[in-house]
């Protein structure tokens, strides 16, 4: 059994005195998608936060295998893993090349040069940010917003990609395109761990998932599975009822 | 008043006007990047320009004490933080940047006896000792404060303040210096003689504000500044630490301040405290514009200086009152024109 | 009557020192007195409030100055030098405090640098106040025949002043002007929504300590009996806010000890310093700049709360609240009426449209749940709803009234109750304070009577009102807990609490659900019915679906910022269009 790219043991988040996140267990292997999804306020973001050090936790985080012990955003980009906000957190006021450009800062830092080619790739990917280089980034569209955010993240060439509702507030059409894109960024080898509301979509594409209510992972399996289980629309739209 | 004062006036004014754009520029970029209003700004000023004078006395400058004692306090607060967290990899970075780098510009300094050295070689070891001092600054007082709310770090701005010209008085006295001027030429133009270091104080700052243009639109770092500024949360999940853009602003801050110094100590005598009127009056010029915008600071810059210069001739009892009051009706025009929603920190 | 033991003891030695003291402690406790005056009124600006001034100086020159100058080239009594000192200060702040306050919170802290520089230079260029040397032979002052004229006679005078005026400060802060001031810092816009004008109580804290500064002023020209620019200075300035912040910003009794350690850590620096660095200057500026970066960076409450601790005997926090007759409420409206109704609403932000084409309705006596997935928009209807927010075209109606345009300040006085996504109370406040805020539109008493406390008796009705409300939702028994020690989901009922404070006709909740357990659920579904009951009209945006199917009347569903359907619960859940926007689309 190989090592997984990200483990997680009994990470706890707490806002103040109050608990949010409760003893999450969860691990993304190599080349693939884990989604977590799960219905609005069940702690999605916090858990994506909590992971790259954006929030202080407790429990253990592994990434490669190697327990980080003092999780510093700056030091998680170094090693590999990125993380595509909610709000995308574009630099509106730059253009959609220096976007991309400061996505591989990191990179740049330990002496890489090859920022052109990484580019080429991500506009390869990405057409429509090739037509937009010199836009700036404050001007897109929500969809080609999204698309820059993910196509800022591959720049740092990641070994883990984390995807917080990608889907959020596009339209269906787009929100389809994304989603296919997504799919074919496996075909690269990078895993992907990928946090949506949009149950249907994100299981379809994922290998694995788990749904998140109320800070607690409820369910987990193989994502063909979570698919077809009636207690993942429960969850959702409340038709069970008897939950304690 | 005639043609000829009117235009020495105007002459005056604009060499200040220079000087205070350069510091509204620091100023500018300090606050966006780290949210931190930098009143020691001006302490940068009286420095470079002291620690220029004293190299000119033959003395060896206060300054280059503080460098090596900052260097290492910084060391030893870093050492033991990286080793609590057990990364051994920091101390080779903190040996380098704390010690031996304030060691080494120490080093240069006592061996070399400046005062014998040409202007341009005194000029870049003042630099070198006051520069560093920025970066240092920042992580004492600032970095272990970096997410508190900006009425916290205006406070320690004012501290730090204190402090600096605290120290400023017990390192150059309360005399006041001159240092010799850059150039001695002198040129007329019809009824103005305008004089070298006029040219020099003009000419400094066209090529530092063309220089920063520069800087922050084609490398990688000056994105990164500019992308903390924009954006912190994007930044710093670009692996842009709030540590590091904070430790550059600090540096160019510094550097800009120190430059500023040295461009007019043989323009007026400079004493451990003037700096901080001047560096108010880089505030006056921010303010307009509303520390956000560079040209607009830069334009508000000249506006003050020729304030001042002319309001010296006509009240000059006056003239700080008058400067100062400028802010009056620029907070005013501010007040009518931003739509401020109140939220919290 | 044990907790009040070091406070009798504080107020024995100041009231035997003049006594026992040689004259060097009195001067001292002199100037730790006046010193302490100014620094109290940082407390309430800075410490409570949230705000900064570094010009309190100027205003304690202004206060010295205009009694300096009456007194002497006019030859007037001292107190009528009060009275103008008081009128030019109030004058000068009002009109600073109107062009800063509206701004960002440091414009105000900038402002006073630049204005207390200039009015330093402007007393030391004024001809007629002496310029540089400043005005002497000002008289002494005189109470019935009783002149005042060494240090250990004024004593008495600048200790009673100062403790008149923490008194006064301790009894504003705790009533219903108190806890709109305490709510300033990190809850201005809760406090706007519950009616509290913030504008206002910013200038009135600013005005309070402004006049404090020019009393300690007044008191300083007449103890000295000459002014001059020197102790007026933005250095100075400075200085009384490092007491405030070093003493313990928050605590009335931190301008105190501020004032006293840094007084005397001054005197003493100032005395050692010269000899140890071999030339004199004001080298304590060094120490003081380094010491209020440590206390910032190590200990931000200042050494007041450190004290407090190392005293041994403990504030009893138990209180009771009186019975009393219950304030009037409004005539709610008949079930059925309509009470809000938004037509075409749309917003913009920039490019981005946040809703669009909305139209909804509420009547009283029902519970309507506008539903949606993340980012529909219903954060932003609820806001443009509450006045937090206007829209940029459409209709809001509010009891018949066009409210558009309306702040939410005015939509509480108008009977508009709310509740926020984020929970927003002061954590640090007990239970029952927070949710007397909610009555602030049903009291009336201002600063004055409040700082006398001469208005004990509508207190008592308002306090009294929150503990009805509190024991209405079930947290009865936590009236005078933390109200950040609660667990989330009680703070969500907590703020229900604060919104029936309100007297609402109509009660938007945004989440009220959230984190809370199941047997809370259903006891919060049941308060919501007996609610409906009562003929109260409730807006609910929701995302627990059990939650907002057992209950809500009508159902409004969102995505995109704009309606996808509407109807009854059971209607909309089989609604085949909700179900692809909350699971998304199957291909």
């Amino acid at each position: 059994m190989t090592t997984p790219i990200l483990q997680v043991n009994e990470l706890c988040v707490s806002y103040g005195k109050v608990e949010a996140l409760h003893h999450i267990n969860l691990k993304v292997e190599a080349g693939k998608i884990v989604t977590v999804i799960g219905p609005n306020g069940a702690g999605k973001t916090t858990l994506l936060s909590a992971i790259m050090g954006l929030l202080p936790s407790k429990g253990e985080i592994a990434f490669q295998g190697e327990v980080q012990r003092d999780i510093e955003v700056e030091h998680l980009v170094a090693m590999g893993m990125t993380l595509v906000p909610e709000k995308r957190e574009l630099f509106g006021e730059m253009s959609v090349e220096d976007n991309l450009l400061l996505g591989a800062f990191m990179r740049y830092r330990a002496g890489d040069r090859d920022q052109g080619k990484t580019m080429d790739q991500v506009f390869g990917t990405f057409p429509r940010l090739r037509e937009r280089r010199a836009q700036l980034a404050g001007t897109l569209s929500g969809g080609e917003r999204q698309m820059l955010a993910v196509g800022r993240a591959l720049m740092a060439k990641p070994k883990l990609l984390m995807l917080d509702e990608p889907s959020l507030g596009l339209a269906p059409l787009i929100v389809r395109e994304i989603f296919h894109i997504i799919a074919e960024l496996k075909q690269t080898g990078v895993a992907i761990l990928l946090v949506e509301q949009n149950a249907r979509a994100a299981l379809q594409i994922a290998d694995y998932g788990y749904v998140l209510e109320t800070g607690s992972i409820a369910l987990e399996g193989e994502s063909r599975a979570l698919a077809d289980d009636p207690r993942v629309v429960e969850t959702y739209l409340g038709l069970g009822g008897k939950k304690q | 008043m005639d043609l000829q004062i009117a235009l020495l006036l105007g002459q005056d004014g604009i060499v200040n006007g220079a000087i205070y754009a350069l510091l509204a520029l620091a100023l500018v970029l300090v606050f966006a990047v780290t949210r931190v209003i930098f009143i020691p700004q001006g302490e940068f000023v009286a420095y470079g320009a002291l620690t220029l004078a004293a190299f000119q006395a033959g003395k060896t400058p206060g300054t280059l004490w503080l460098l090596l004692g900052a260097g290492a306090l910084v060391a030893l607060i870093d050492t033991v933080m990286a080793l609590r967290a057990g990364s051994m990899g920091r101390l080779k970075r903190i040996a380098l940047w704390d010690l031996a780098l304030p060691a080494a510009i120490a080093g240069l300094v006592l061996w070399l006896e400046p005062g014998r050295l040409p202007l341009w070689a005194q000029v870049t070891l003042a630099l070198a000792i006051v520069i560093p001092l920025g970066p240092l600054i920042y992580r004492l007082a600032y970095q272990p404060l970096a997410e508190a709310s900006v009425l916290v770090l205006l406070i320690v701005s004012v501290a730090v303040h204190l402090t600096l010209v605290g120290l400023g008085l017990l390192f150059f006295g309360a005399e006041g210096s001159r240092t010799t001027p850059f150039s001695e030429a002198q040129f007329n133009l019809g009824m103005l003689t305008v004089n070298g270091q006029t040219l020099w104080v003009l000419g400094a700052s066209v090529v530092l504000i063309v220089g920063l243009y520069l800087f922050f639109g084609r490398t990688l770092y000056g994105k990164a500044l500019r992308a903390t500024a924009i954006n912190r949360v994007g930044a710093r999940l670009m692996g842009i630490s709030t540590t590091m853009a904070g430790k550059l602003s600090f540096t160019l801050a510094a550097g800009i301040g120190a430059l500023s110094g040295i461009l007019i100590a043989p323009i007026t005598t400079v004493y451990y405290d003037t700096g901080f009127l001047v560096g108010l009056k880089g505030f006056v010029a921010a303010i307009i514009a509303g520390l956000v915008s560079y040209p607009l600071a830069a334009a508000g810059a000249i506006l003050v200086g020729l304030l001042e210069a002319f309001s010296s001739f006509w009240a000059s009892a006056f003239k700080e009152v008058i400067v100062f009051t400028l802010i009056i009706p620029v907070l005013v025009w501010r007040s009518l024109t931003s739509h401020h929603v109140e939220e919290e920190e | 009557m044990k907790q009040r033991i070091p406070l009798l003891v504080f107020l024995a030695v100041l009231a035997l020192g003049p006594q026992l003291l040689p004259e060097f402690y009195i001067t001292l406790l002199n100037y730790i007195g006046l010193y302490s005056i100014v620094a109290l009124g940082l407390v309430l600006l800075t410490g409570v409030g949230g705000l900064t001034s570094f010009g309190q100086a100027a205003f304690v020159g202004l206060g010295a100055y205009a009694t300096g100058y009456l007194t002497t080239a006019h030859e007037l009594s001292p107190w009528l030098g009060l009275l103008a000192g008081l009128g030019v200060t109030a004058a000068v702040a009002l009109v600073l405090g109107f062009l800063t306050l509206r701004l960002s919170g440091h414009y105000l802290p900038l402002g006073t640098i630049a204005w207390g520089i200039s009015l330093y230079f402007l007393f030391g260029n004024l001809e007629f106040l002496g310029g540089h040397t400043g005005l002497t032979g000002i008289p002494v002052l005189e109470f019935f025949g009783l002149k005042l004229s060494t240090g250990r006679e004024f004593y008495y005078l600048i200790w009673v002043v100062l403790l008149g005026a923490v008194l006064a400060t301790q009894n504003l802060l705790d009533s219903r002007e108190g806890r709109a001031i305490r709510a300033l810092k990190g809850g201005g816009l809760m406090a706007e929504s519950m009616g509290v004008d913030t504008a206002r109580t910013k200038t009135i804290i600013f005005l309070i300590a402004a006049l404090f500064a020019c009393v300690s002023g007044w008191l300083y020209a007449h103890l000295q009996r000459f002014v001059n620019p020197t102790p007026f200075g933005l250095h100075i300035g400075i200085e009384y806010l490092f007491m405030a912040v070093v003493g313990g910003a928050a605590h009335v009794w931190g301008a105190l000890v501020g004032a006293g350690v840094l007084t005397i850590l001054k005197q003493w620096l100032q005395d050692i310093l010269p000899k140890i660095f071999g030339q004199s200057g004001n080298f304590e500026v060094i120490f003081f700049g380094i010491m209020l970066i440590l206390v910032l960076q190590r200990a931000r409450d200042g050494l007041w709360p450190w004290l407090v601790r190392l005293v041994p005997v403990k504030a009893k926090q138990q209180r009771t609240v009186a019975e009393t007759e219950p304030l009037p409420c409004r005539q709610m409206p008949a079930a059925g009426t309509v009470l809000l109704e938004v037509k075409d609403a749309r917003k913009q932000f920039g490019g981005l449209v946040a809703n669009d084409n909305m139209s909804l309705t509420v009547k009283a006596g029902e519970v309507m749940a506008l539903i949606g997935p993340n980012g529909a928009g219903k954060s932003t209807m609820f806001n443009c709803i509450s006045g937090v927010d206007t829209l940029t075209s459409g209709e809001i109606r509010f009891l018949g009234e066009r409210t558009e345009t309306l702040v939410s300040r005015e939509m509480a006085r108008r009977g508009m109750g709310r509740t926020f996504q984020h929970v927003r109370l002061l954590p640090t406040m007990s239970v029952l304070e927070n949710v007397a805020i909610g009555a602030h539109l049903r009291g009336a008493k201002g600063v004055l009577s409040s700082s006398l406390h001469l208005e004990r008796a509508e207190e008592a009705r308002l306090l009294s009102e929150a503990r009805r409300q509190l024991e209405r939702v079930g947290l009865g028994e936590h009236l005078f807990d933390e109200a950040g020690s609660l667990p989330l989901g009680q703070q969500r009922i907590l703020e229900i609490a604060r919104a029936l404070c309100v007297d609402p006709c109509l009660l938007l909740l945004d989440e009220p659900a959230a984190g809370l357990r199941y047997l809370e659920k259903q006891a919060l579904a049941e308060l919501l019915r007996k609610l409906r009951a009562q003929g109260m009209g409730i807006l609910l945006v929701e995302h627990d679906m059990d939650f907002v199917m057992g209950l809500a009347d009508r159902v409004v569903v969102m995505e995109f910022g704009e309606k996808i359907s509407e109807g009854l619960p059971e209607e909309v859940q089989k609604d085949p269009i909700v179900l692809e926007a909350y699971l998304g689309g199957v291909e």
